[in-house]
């Protein structure tokens, strides 16, 4: 492997969440994207190529190194590493509004759900997979909500563009008012 | 309620037990119950569907209740305005189905998102990241709190522990720390553990009480004892801490 490629596999080693090109560049001023680009599909070539117990996954709009799931089983029998825990119905139905409809409002989601909102957008808030992004300009402007890049890494999602197309959808509905955001 | 009445569901038999912890909410509930009845969404027979979504709240207490009393009310209010004769042209007429089934679409495409996620999340709890994270610490005992009425209370008890109190007298006597401290290591070596007032006499002069206060915070810092108050304005424990050494 190129000298790059094996910083780029420490720097990945080393750091407790997926890191996305910007962060790449800061470890090595002098390369640009396209050399981190090379550097990146060298590492996931050679973790293929050879076999490995690990593999590089682009999540949550960066890239990191997972632990190939043949081997979660093993892993969580002998509590090396947990499962994140698993939301509920009501914590994803959130999620599912706020991911199409961002940024959102406390109100609409109530609306679309047809049940009261506020203690599992406290929970998800606490579990840093959505953040108040700001006010709407509505009456008595309230908080305005969007997912995080914690919730992308919790579904494993590049960015919101992997979440299913409403077109794709069984059921066919009006067009969200915010078209599901990129980035 | 009208005839001919719909027949109850067999609650058991279809295995439909109407333990509403398993509904999100009341679009949830009823798009179960149109599931289960194979009705065509598109031409929901109200007086049925809305006498089964009374039959399933009915074993609700009012509290968690009142999402579900609103959408069965709305039921009821469609089902009457259905019963009402039409006149005129056709056209002008709005199905007052129509907001609800909107609202049942849109529901059901989120559920729809929900378990394409559910998927993801455990596609991607299959895999494990080598980030670190650190244990989490024991909770945190919840903050005092107290009324300004039981702070004057405490501060009253302390004052009449001080038999003459002259609030203008400057005290020339200085705090006598190392004897509180002597004292508090006396007692820490006799018995575990011991209430604040053991350190004090029968009538303890303020530079007593304020002389073993500061000593016992100091010893606390070094970690010689611990204080505890089990809760506001209960006598303060002290016990040996992790430094203690007997003497």
């Amino acid at each position: 492997m190129e000298q790059r490629t094996r910083l780029l596999e420490a720097a990945l080693f080393a750091a407790p969440r997926p890191l996305a090109l910007d962060d790449l560049t800061v470890l090595e001023p002098e390369a640009g994207e396209d050399d981190w680009r090379r550097a990146l599909a060298e590492l996931r070539d050679h973790y293929e190529a050879g076999s490995h117990g690990v593999e590089l996954v682009e999540v949550a709009e960066g890239w990191q190194i997972l632990t190939r799931p043949i081997f979660a089983e093993a892993i969580e029998r002998a509590q090396f590493a947990a499962r994140p825990l698993k939301l509920s119905g009501a914590a994803l139905e959130v999620l599912a509004v706020i991911s199409y409809r961002q940024p959102v409002g406390r109100a609409e989601i109530e609306e679309i759900r047809g049940v009261s909102s506020g203690g599992v957008l406290r929970l998800l808030q606490e579990r840093g997979l959505i953040e108040v992004t700001g006010r709407s300009e509505g009456l008595g402007r309230p908080l305005l909500y969007a997912t995080t890049p914690t919730f992308l890494e919790h579904l494993g999602l590049r960015d919101l563009s992997d979440l299913p197309r409403t077109e794709e959808l069984a059921v066919a509905l009006r067009a969200p008012q915010v078209p599901p955001a990129e980035g | 309620m009208t005839a001919p009445r719909p027949v109850p569901l067999p609650v058991q038999e279809a295995g439909f037990v109407v333990s509403l912890e398993r509904y999100s909410g009341p679009l949830d509930l009823l798009l179960a119950l149109i599931r289960r009845e194979e009705i065509d969404i598109w031409d929901i027979p109200i007086a049925r569907i809305a006498d089964q979504f009374l039959l399933a709240i009915g074993a609700l207490g009012l509290d968690e209740a009142a999402e579900y009393l609103e959408m069965a009310a709305r039921l009821l209010r469609i089902k009457a305005q259905l019963l009402l004769p039409r006149r005129g042209d056709d056209d002008a007429w709005e199905d007052p189905r129509h907001e609800l089934v909107r609202r049942l679409l849109e529901y059901q495409q989120i559920r729809e998102v929900v378990d394409w996620m559910e998927k993801a999340a455990r596609r991607r709890a299959e895999r494990f990241s080598r980030g670190w994270l650190p244990p989490v610490p024991d909770a945190p005992p919840p903050p005092l709190t107290f009324e300004l009425e039981e702070l004057l209370e405490a501060v009253e008890r302390v004052l009449t522990m001080i038999p003459d109190p002259f609030i203008y007298r400057v005290a020339p006597r200085p705090l006598d720390i190392e004897g509180a401290t002597r004292r508090v290591l006396d007692l820490l070596a006799e018995r575990p553990a011991f209430a604040f007032r053991d350190l004090l006499g029968e009538r303890p002069a303020i530079v007593d009480i304020l002389s073993a206060l500061v000593a016992l915070l100091e010893m606390a810092r070094r970690g010689t004892l611990t204080v505890a108050q089990p809760a506001a304005f209960q006598p303060l424990q002290i016990t040996r801490g992790t430094a203690y050494q007997a003497a």
